[in-house]
């Protein structure tokens, strides 16, 4: 079942709000013409009521599943979206949209500001999460799809997901966050707060102008050293790397002695080949003025139609179980009907992307269930 | 009526159609996922047991996946049609609270619990001086999960300090309901409580 792909897939670009329409933001600042890439997999049916929206992490892209052409890596959701998996292409209509402010093919810092023809660097406004659905909102009123069967993600994907039904109740049948928050605590800011300033202290960073020229590779692979090690959790760190050495003794120099010190060079070296150093600015500080907590989760009464299940890990302590059952504790006060699931994983934060066993079972009864009583209300 | 336990079938008599139903430890979620067929009640579940959260899941219901006294917290006031503690009050450690949490959050709340005085028990215990162990109460000492050991007498008792209104109360046998000296007779009983608001 597992090894059912779903093949080749492509990116495709969704572009809108231009001048003098453009996209507010919760700053009160205007952005537009903003692009979103996004990819789909399986068939949005006659009824238009089979879509999901799957949302991505603080690093994910629009490639969820299946493969590029001339490429061997697959999406970084492939193992939990595709033919018979949880999120099953046969049945389901699967859209994945890359946020605002990213750099894998929609409107981000990178991107050429229209009123320079240079890239906005920090000229781009400064976007939340709220931003990142509300423009999310326009590729799906794109398609003519009036209400979501579901939306799913994890870590800042599940933000996206509360914050859709925080906007748009009505628009979901069902929510899936996972390993997520109503808002960021303070040590959590403070992981992102010292990402940034790796970044920002790298003199490429140039005050975010280092398009064209060098960037800030340095720090912006600093910053993913330490997001690898807030991903996993000491048990996952001491199964996969010990102490285990790359030869035999103690180099007695500053080189990478420890297999834990090359993996989180490797990491980082590779990261900075494929994101935007400013993206990871602006996104962090996104992920960190997040707050629907104090009952802005669920405001309105119409909710009452939206099903939830949410899923954390016991061994994450990122995003610890405590915040899991906060979102809980809101939508019980108000009433919705949800699931709560802590899966016994040791893999730290990162268990969303890789406890596929659970988290398939888990999903995919429940996605059956939610067709089902929709089925029953008829 | 299609469950075999005699207690479903007396909670499923008590249950009224299209209510709203909090199940505290609702297992596998058997009771449940019928109640939800046979009488359209919304229905929310809360267990400890991560393999019995799969199967609730299995069967489209909606479950908290934590212990009970975690689970009631965070709901309004009478938020429910009818909090179930059926087999589980026993267990629970803070049974003054979470009896209070359930009143506070259910307008109705049925109890099921073993019969600790049931006449093989206090046979048992007299005879043999040995801990009761009865079809209802089937542990041992060392591995039974009961932490309150009560007769229906008791639990009586408990409703009048408590305050607590008690609607409705059955007494249930092996098979069939028990009429006569229930606290000798009935291996568990199952309460249907409020809060007294006078």
């Amino acid at each position: 079942m597992e090894d059912k792909s779903i093949g080749l897939v492509e990116t495709k670009y969704f572009t809108f709000a231009p001048a003098p329409d453009e996209l507010v933001l919760a700053s009160g600042q205007k952005i537009g013409p903003v692009t979103l890439a996004y990819e789909t997999y399986g068939k949005l049916n006659q009824k238009k009521d089979n879509a999901i929206l799957i949302l991505h992490a603080l690093s994910g892209d629009a490639h969820a599943a299946g493969f590029h052409q001339k490429d061997q890596k697959a999406g970084w959701w492939d193992m939990m979206i595709g033919p018979g998996k949880a999120f099953d292409t046969d049945r389901y209509f699967i859209i994945c949209s890359n946020v605002l402010g990213g750099c894998k093919g929609s409107t981000g810092p990178s991107s050429l500001n229209p009123a320079t023809g240079k890239p906005y660097g920090l000229d781009f406004p400064i976007i939340t999460i709220l931003d990142m659905a509300n423009a999310q909102k326009k590729l799906i009123d794109s398609f003519g799809i009036k209400k979501l069967l579901s939306a799913a993600g994890g870590s800042m994907g599940g933000m996206q997901v509360l914050q859709w039904f925080a906007s748009f109740p009505d628009m979901l049948a069902s929510a899936i966050p996972i390993a997520t928050t109503l808002k960021h605590s303070p040590q959590q800011i403070a992981f992102d707060e010292v990402s940034r300033q790796a970044i920002m202290a790298d003199p490429d960073w140039n005050k975010g102008n280092y398009y064209g020229k060098s960037k800030p590779e340095r720090g912006l692979a600093v910053a993913r050293m330490m997001g690898h090690i807030t991903y996993m959790s000491d048990k996952s760190m001491e199964e996969k790397f010990s102490r285990r050495m790359k030869s035999k003794d103690y180099s007695f120099t500053f080189k990478t002695d420890f297999e834990v010190e090359g993996y989180l060079r490797y990491k980082g070296d590779s990261f900075v080949k494929r994101f935007d150093p400013n993206s990871y600015l602006y996104i962090t500080k996104a992920m960190d003025y997040f707050d629907l907590s104090e009952g802005r989760l669920a405001s309105g009464t119409g909710s009452d139609g939206t099903r939830f299940m949410v899923i954390a890990f016991k061994s994450d302590w990122l995003y610890p179980l405590y915040q899991s059952r906060e979102i809980v504790n809101q939508l019980k006060y108000r009433q919705v009907g949800v699931t709560y699931c802590e899966i016994p994983s040791t893999y730290g934060h990162d268990a969303f992307l890789l406890e596929v066993d659970e988290q398939t079972h888990l999903i995919k009864h429940f996605l059956t269930s939610v067709c089902s009583g929709k089925e029953n209300e008829k | 009526m299609k469950s075999k336990r005699l207690d479903y079938q007396i909670i499923y008599k008590v249950i009224e159609p299209k209510t709203r139903v909090l199940d505290l430890g609702c297992g596998s979620g058997q009771l449940l996922s019928f109640l939800v067929k046979e009488k359209k009640v919304k229905a929310q579940g809360i267990e400890i047991n991560e393999d019995a959260i799969y199967k609730c899941v299995e069967k489209g219901l909606s479950v908290f996946h934590g212990n009970i006294e975690t689970g009631l917290s965070g709901y309004p006031d009478n938020v429910f049609d009818y909090v179930i503690l059926n087999q589980s009050m026993q267990e629970v450690k803070n049974l003054e609270h979470v009896v209070g949490e359930a009143l506070r959050i259910g307008k109705k709340v049925v109890v099921g619990f073993p019969n600790f005085a049931h006449i093989r028990a206090r046979l048992r215990l007299f005879f043999k001086g040995k801990v009761p162990i009865t079809p209802s109460l089937p542990y041992r000492w060392y591995n039974t999960p009961n932490l309150h050991f009560l007769s229906t007498s008791d639990f009586k008792d408990f409703c009048r300090r408590k305050n607590i209104q008690v609607l409705d109360r059955f007494f249930l046998g092996e098979k069939k309901i028990i009429r006569f000296f229930p606290n000798a007779l009935a291996l568990s009983a199952v309460f249907v409580i409020r809060k007294n608001n006078h």
